[in-house]
């Protein structure tokens, strides 16, 4: 910890950390001293002058260096000729700072009247009224009426598309440019700036689609007025009209932290339903931000394509049942065969796949992880822990990572990744191509998709600058994905890197680890519990008795393993949607969304984290762990099933991971710097506090024996000279059912195509826009080409989920389509 | 005048061009300097000379040099050549006519704190002047007197001119660095100063042209010889560019202490048909309004002098106000003037400028009483002392000397006769 400083403030004596801002310093004596450009998350600068005190330092005898001292014994304070910013001074010993002095209040006064000279007054019609900072400051400080005349106030546009995401009002903009600040300065992505000078200054984008970066949502939390709005959400409700509830996002392994914020709507027939989600403080997980992902895509579960009956085939055909006759019907299909594969997606909670593990298990079956990525055991074993923050990283410590594209796949990581680079960690990006990430890399390793294991391996080797780098570091974390790679090379990647820990020494380090960048947000969970992929999937299908699949869809993401599934004997499938695999269902459970029910969800860091409902379930619809809890009931296997909250005491009873964990554990706080909230919106943004738990870390498993070698596993060699190889990639915005239904995302969504190398589409002889007919044996596609320099040659890329049935990289012949002529 | 020290073009015919220039000890103090004085030697000449800033300031040259850290590289040196404040033209006629003398001191500043880049801004509309300097650039670069290891010595030297996009605000420093970057012309928060984190965040000087101007002939003739001229405090001598009511505006270089009755009348031949002095401005737009009498006249102008009439000389270019000027009307002129060029970065410059220049046009248009003349002086004050850079306080200067001394000439204006009906 670094020097304290001893200071005033209003009478109050606080010692803080050198180096604090005087607002800071405030905050945490209690003392408000208001802002409007200031936000405790980006540097200062000082524009908007509303956080004006008056300082006085002590006085200094040159000759002694000693302060003088007054006749009554203490220093002599002097004050400054004018006001200071509180929020760009620093606070140094024996400051004395006045807050609620005449001058102060005139100060904030004149600012306050200055700012809504121009300001058009429309609280009422505003999206902000009701939470607004600059509302708030003048109901405590502004002057109450205006000297400025009517006729003079600027008239400036009111509903300027910043692309169509998010909304600028020019009359309510206050200048305040903490939307550029977060823009250039936290999410790098400085698409708006300001233009013009002196009262024509104006926000403007400058991107193609208007403002493009991934984070553009947050500037509508810290914007202090109503200029930046939601396409989602303005004009949509007032905020005291909005019930918070605590969420987590179900979109990727990073866990970020949610408030739901949910109004009773007439045209929803009288029905609660979400109006936005914001972010919910975590300064562990995700700080005060969450992705546009996060904040669009939830859409789905208000989907009118839910599935809202059970359903049972009948003379070949899925009818609607009751619930009794379904349970009844699936529990039947379960008695009469051996052999049942629980095949379970990562969007299910702990507590589903606890109940389904426990079933399969009863019933000596196997629990499949719906998944082409392995490496979750030996984030058991070798993940960060306890209370280890990737907040805590910095100079000394390193940052690897390894066959992900974070800023597509976990843009929250790629967030706090960026941080820890920027406070001096030394980061190393692991790509066949180039990722947003590398900007801020200290070393960038490109390799052949081919030859990604002989490249990680040469890092144990110790030779190379990016090795020794590695070595050295104090703490190291490591995010691996799975870009190129089969199931069986990601598990031989996690061996290596678990391997790369243990021998640079920082395994039993909290603050050191392997992170998996998982497709899903509870993969993890699916692995503490015991579920593990499987590399020969299609056989598991088509041999196995029955086959009861919980949010996965096989069918619909590969035509193998759809004729794989029609050879299972048996089939139950819940989900939320008719999915491929649903059609090809003996029986359908339809079940709730995470807004509708309770549970918990592992991140990709072991962090147990609980989302809680706020809307009322989809009538006819249960949780996943009550579905399968009842099929148990009528096979005679008593589990809990009533409430996620038991369940999940069985679960940390049953597994050593979880061991003292309770449900009522995860729904604990500790106070969290900075302090932002509800109570004073102008200083951290209309961010949710975090009242209802932080989660907490699963404890590290033993490491167990040796670390065995890693399975000799090659990559298939090109079959061909000019064979290509097709490599699936992740895409924030895809096609996935959890997202189509977030219309406002449509434009950005990937669409099924081919990234090709200049050259290698030369070769080909095409052009973007032009299709090239992809096949490997009977598998074959038809796709349209984009040419992109950031592609590697031989290769080709396609973004996941796109409706292209590519899970794992694969070798294909790739030939110019040639278009049948025009009748 | 007798001297020129930097108007020395007047005295020697064809001095813009570089034989001349160097006939007349041309590129001597450079040549010295890089030769056979240390850089620390050259900071503590220009130290001792008590040259001060000629952008407005009047800080200490040889202090601000001395600030740079060693331990932090690159250096620059950035000429302020953005000549902006209304009513002043001085490093227009320095660069145009005597620009040897202002490049000697670019490269002498730039020696001193070893700097191996040095960047000239020029405002935009000086543009001829940027190509005309770039032409001196390329000379001095084929003499050999401008490049890679200069006189055999290690060091080398670049100048590059860089054009500004026409905003006043880009003459201060801070702007000026954030325009030269490329970005959105806004003052910078101080600390940290330029010295420390300037372009590129690396330590840098920023000095006006006059100041540089003055550099070669101290370093030539030392600095005792340089305090020959002006007064104790602000040695040398000063461009004062004289404009408004005058019969002989122009540039006169002049030494510090100098009254403004000499100025005033010995060199710019008073006010025209006879009419009476009624105010000046010392710092163009920048200015309180300094009421004129005998005992005003008498004051010797430097940099201390003026603060009793709560004023200060700034660039020194002096605007001269006689009886046919209603302070109303000139009012309004300046804040109009503050209201285009505020930046819109902070607030009360932002809001108050606007605010300020719709009450007085409303003024001089005779759209308004005497509570608007109150209100705007209420806003001029409640700006005053809450802004980010000093154009904001500046532009309250105007209005609150003027209401403050001059009221008759907005109770005429408000009662009885519009300026613009
Ligand atoms: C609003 C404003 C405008 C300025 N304009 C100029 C200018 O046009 N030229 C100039 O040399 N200095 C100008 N300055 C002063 C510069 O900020 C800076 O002090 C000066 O360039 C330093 O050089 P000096 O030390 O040689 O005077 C201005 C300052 C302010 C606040
Ligand atoms: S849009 Fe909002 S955040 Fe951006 S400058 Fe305006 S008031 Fe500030
Ligand atoms: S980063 Fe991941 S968890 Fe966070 S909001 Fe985005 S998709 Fe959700
Ligand atoms: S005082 Fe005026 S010019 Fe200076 S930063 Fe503020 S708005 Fe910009
Ligand atoms: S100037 Fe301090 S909060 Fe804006």
């Amino acid at each position: 910890m670094g020097k304290m400083v001893t200071l005033t403030i209003d009478g109050q004596v606080i010692s803080v950390p050198q180096g604090m801002l005087i607002v800071d310093a405030a905050k945490k004596a209690g003392i408000d001293i208001p802002v409007f450009c200031y936000h405790p998350k980006m540097e200062p600068v000082g524009m908007c002058r509303m956080c004006l005190v008056e300082v006085g330092r002590p006085v200094i005898d040159r000759t002694t260096g000693q302060p003088i001292l007054e006749a009554d014994g203490t220093p002599k304070i002097q004050f400054g000729p004018k006001l200071e910013t509180a929020c760009t001074t620093p606070v140094s010993e024996g400051m004395v700072v006045r807050t609620q002095t005449q001058v102060v209040a005139e100060a904030r006064r004149g600012i306050i009247e200055f700012l809504l000279t121009s300001h058009p007054l429309d609280c009422p019609i505003c999206d902000k009224g009701g939470e607004c900072p600059l509302q708030n400051l003048t109901m405590a400080y502004g002057p109450g009426e205006s000297r400025f005349q009517y006729e003079d106030k600027m008239h400036l546009a009111k509903h300027v598309p910043l692309g169509e995401l998010i909304y600028l009002d020019r009359e309510r903009c206050i200048l305040c440019g903490r939307c550029v600040r977060f823009q250039s300065n936290v999410a790098d992505d400085p698409v708006i700036a300001f233009s013009q000078r002196g009262r024509a200054l104006q926000i403007v984008t400058f991107s193609e689609p208007g403002f493009d970066s991934y984070f553009s949502g947050n500037t509508t939390d810290i914007c202090p007025v109503g200029a930046l709005t939601t396409a989602d959400f303005r004009f949509g409700a007032r905020p005291w009209e909005m019930i918070p509830t605590a969420s987590i996002c179900p979109h990727c392994p990073v866990g970020c932290n949610l408030t739901l914020n949910v109004r009773r709507e007439a045209a929803a027939g009288g029905r609660e339903v979400i109006k936005r989600v914001m972010p919910r403080q975590n300064e562990w997980v995700n700080e005060i931000w969450i992705c546009d992902k996060g904040r669009f895509g939830y859409h789905y579960t208000e989907s009118p394509e839910r599935l809202r009956q059970p359903l049972v085939r009948k003379n070949g055909r899925l009818e609607p049942a009751t619930w009794e006759e379904a349970l009844a019907f699936a529990a039947e299909g379960l008695r009469e065969r051996s052999g049942v594969v629980a095949l379970a997606g990562g969007r299910l909670s702990n507590e589903d796949f606890f109940n389904l593990y426990q079933v399969v298990t009863a019933r000596q079956g196997r629990a499949v992880l719906y998944s082409t990525m392995a490496g979750g055991d030996y984030v058991q074993r070798y993940g960060l822990s306890g209370d280890a923050n990737l907040a805590g990283l910095g100079k000394g410590d390193a940052v690897l990572v390894v066959a992900t594209d974070l800023h597509e796949e976990a843009p929250l990581w790629w967030l706090r990744v960026k941080q820890a680079a920027e406070r001096g960690a030394t980061l190393i990006v692991a790509n066949a191509r180039p990722t947003k990430l590398e900007r801020y890399a200290a070393h960038v390793i490109r390799y052949a998709y081919s030859e990604v294991l002989e490249k990680v391996q040469s890092l144990l080797a110790g030779e190379s600058p990016e090795a020794q780098a590695l070595a050295k570091a104090t703490n190291l974390v490591i995010f691996f994905g799975q870009e190129g790679l089969s199931l069986e090379a990601s598990e031989a990647l996690a061996t290596m890197l678990a391997r790369l820990l243990v021998q640079n020494g920082q395994a039993e380090r909290p603050l050191s680890g392997l992170v998996a960048v998982w497709p899903h947000a509870n993969t993890q969970g699916g692995w503490e519990i015991g579920f593990r992929p499987d590399p020969d999937l299609a056989h598991t299908l088509a041999t196995a008795g029955a086959v009861w699949v919980a949010a996965a869809d096989p069918a619909g993401d590969d035509p193998i393993l759809a004729q794989a599934l029609e050879k299972a004997g048996f089939v139950i499938v819940q989900d939320l949607f008719l999915t491929e695999t649903a059609r090809r269902a003996d029986v359908v459970f339809p079940v709730q969304a995470f807004t509708e029910r309770e549970g918990t969800w592992t991140s990709g860091e072991r962090r147990v984290q609980r989302f809680y409902p706020a809307v009322p379930e989809l009538e006819n619809t249960r949780p996943d762990f009550m579905i399968v809890a009842q099929v148990a009931d009528h096979l005679g296997i008593p589990l809990v099933g009533r409430s996620a909250s038991r369940v999940f005491d069985e679960l940390a009873r049953a597994l050593p991971a979880f061991a003292g964990l309770s449900y009522t554990r995860l729904a604990e706080v500790v106070e969290q710097w900075p302090l932002v909230g509800r109570g004073d919106l102008y200083y951290g943004g209309t961010v949710y506090e975090n009242t209802q738990g932080l989660g907490v870390r699963l404890a590290r498993m033993s490491a167990g024996a040796e670390l065995s070698e890693w399975p000799a596993v090659e990559i298939a060699p090109a079959p061909a000279d000019d064979a290509l190889y097709l490599v699936p990639v992740v895409r924030l915005y895809d096609q996935g059912q959890t997202l189509v239904p977030s219309h406002l995302l449509q434009q950005r969504m990937a669409r099924a195509a081919l990234y090709l190398a200049p050259a290698t589409a030369a070769q080909l002889g095409v052009q973007t826009g032009e299709r090239v007919e992809v096949s490997a044996g009977e598998w074959a596609e038809t796709l349209t080409v984009y040419v992109d320099a950031n592609v590697p040659v031989k290769a080709g890329l396609v973004p996941r989920s796109t409706g292209v049935p590519l899970r794992q990289p694969l070798w294909v012949r790739a030939q110019r389509a040639v278009l049948e002529p025009q009748p | 005048m007798s001297e020129y020290l930097i108007l020395r073009h007047r005295a020697i015919p064809g001095l813009e061009r570089l034989p001349v220039y160097l006939e007349h000890q041309g590129f001597a103090a450079f040549k010295k300097a890089v030769m056979e004085l240390p850089p620390a030697q050259v900071i503590q000449m220009v130290k001792d000379s008590g040259l001060r800033g000629r952008g407005g300031a009047g800080f200490p040259t040889g202090l601000k040099w001395s600030f740079l850290p060693n331990d932090l590289w690159p250096h620059y040196v950035v000429a302020n050549a953005d000549e902006s404040e209304p009513g002043t033209f001085k490093d227009r006629e320095i660069m145009e006519s005597n620009p040897f003398q202002f490049l000697e001191g670019l490269m002498i500043a730039a020696y001193a704190v070893q700097a191996n880049v040095a960047y000239i801004y020029i405002r935009g509309e000086y543009w001829h002047i940027a190509r005309w300097l770039d032409q001196k650039i390329a000379e001095l670069e084929q003499a050999g007197l401008l490049g890679e290891r200069l006189f055999g010595t290690d060091y080398s030297l670049r100048i590059y001119t860089h054009l500004g996009a026409g905003a006043y605000i880009c003459g201060e420093e801070t702007a000026l660095l954030e325009s030269l970057e490329g970005k959105l012309g806004q003052p910078r928060l101080r600390p940290p100063f330029p010295a420390t984190a300037g372009l590129y965040n690396r330590p840098t000087v920023v000095n006006n042209v006059e100041t540089l101007a003055n550099v070669p002939l101290i370093v030539l003739n030392g600095p005792a010889w340089y305090h020959n001229y002006g007064t104790d405090k602000s040695p040398g001598t000063k461009v004062f560019s004289l404009s408004g009511c005058v019969n002989r505006p122009g540039n006169y270089e002049l030494p510090f202490g100098v009254t403004f009755r000499e100025l005033i009348f010995e060199h710019g031949g008073g006010v025209p048909e006879g009419r009476t002095l009624k105010a000046v401005m010392t710092a163009g737009a920048s200015s309180v309004l300094i009421p004129m009498d005998e005992s005003v006249l008498d004051t010797p102008m430097d940099y201390e002098s003026l603060n009793k009439f709560g004023g200060s000389l700034g660039s020194a270019s002096v605007i001269v106000l006689d009886d046919s000027v209603n302070m109303a009307w000139l009012t309004q002129k300046t804040v109009n003037f503050f209201k285009h060029e505020s930046c819109g970065k902070c607030t009360p410059c932002r809001e108050g400028t606007y605010w300020m220049n719709r009450l007085a046009e409303r003024i001089v248009r005779g759209k308004a009483g005497l509570r608007e003349v109150e209100l705007l002086y209420q806003v001029a004050r409640q700006m005053q002392g809450k802004c980010l850079c000093a154009l904001g306080e500046f532009s309250t200067l105007a209005v609150v000397s003027s209401i403050d001394r001059f009221r008759a000439d907005f109770e005429a204006v408000v009662t009885k006769e519009p300026i613009y009906g």
